[in-house]
């Protein structure tokens, strides 16, 4: 049978993966707050995941939602920025997906000593620290034609499966 | 997101009450209520998050900046941080030792101006 002879809901459930969702939003500020809802939201389906690690993903996923819009916005690129969430047993994935022109992550300087002066003259650059800091696992891949940023947290179960090694 | 903004009883304090979400969009309103305090005159400011329900670098990088206004001028800033999820932003970004965190409005000025 040719994918043309499937009736529409025969292709429903064959499109469908068990735990994706994706969320496509224009590049615009006003959208962050609905990608951090939407986030939550997935994320509380699944049922051994603690509500302070899905308060940090909604941190994480905040930064990286902004930083996506950012780059559009340097860059005068008008395409949507892709949110795609994974919920398996023990993680909820999320992947944040744009075109602007990429950065480096090694590049970001280090923030000084809280007692430094020089402190309160970093008013941003504290979201690539707040991603590494917040989500179980962070990575982020740049290239001059966009940016991945994978976001992880583990639920319960895993966590204590994992200290338990 | 919402700020009132009100003289504290001492009168030395000028309380900005800030509520709802503290990010990229809520962000450049309180940053220019800060401005038009500090070109007020209002130079011992607190900060009352209690309202803040979520907050980001963005919202971060307004507070340190709201420090680094009022302190140009020999003035303050005290903020008041009672939800944990929100103490919490501050504290990973170690902005705990930068600031005074209360729980209070009133702890917050229980010091006096310095």
């Amino acid at each position: 049978m040719s994918p043309t002879d499937r009736s529409a809901d025969e292709m429903a459930v064959a499109d469908f993966r068990p735990g994706e969702i994706v969320l496509e939003i224009p590049a615009s500020k006003e959208y962050v707050s609905l990608v951090r809802s939407v986030v939550v939201a997935a994320a509380e389906i699944e049922p051994d995941m603690d509500n302070d690690r899905i308060e940090d993903l909604r941190v994480a996923v905040s930064e990286a939602t902004t930083n996506a819009i950012e780059a559009h916005d340097l860059r005068g690129v008008r395409d949507r920025i892709r949110i795609q969430c994974n919920l398996a047993d023990d993680e909820v994935a999320v992947v944040v997906h744009d075109q602007g022109m990429g950065f480096e992550p090694d590049d970001v300087p280090a923030l000084p000593e809280p007692d430094s002066p020089d402190r309160l003259n970093y008013e941003s650059g504290l979201g690539v620290h707040l991603m590494r800091m917040l989500a179980d696992e962070s990575e982020i891949s740049s290239t001059e034609d966009g940016t991945d940023v994978r976001l992880v947290v583990y639920s319960a179960k895993r966590r204590r499966r994992d200290l338990g090694r | 997101m919402q700020i009132v903004t009100h003289p504290h009883r001492d009168g030395a304090w000028t309380v900005l009450a800030v509520s709802g979400e503290l990010d990229v969009v809520g962000g450049p309103d309180l940053r220019r209520q800060v401005v038009r305090e500090v070109n007020e005159g209002n130079r011992h400011l607190v900060l009352d998050l209690t309202g803040v329900d979520f907050i980001d670098s963005f919202g971060l990088g307004v507070v340190v900046g709201a420090l680094k206004r009022v302190r140009l001028l020999d003035g303050d800033l005290r903020v008041v941080v009672p939800e944990p999820r929100v103490r919490r932003v501050f504290e990973v970004c170690d902005l705990d030792r930068v600031f005074d965190l209360h729980a209070t409005v009133e702890s917050a000025v229980a010091t006096g101006v310095s």
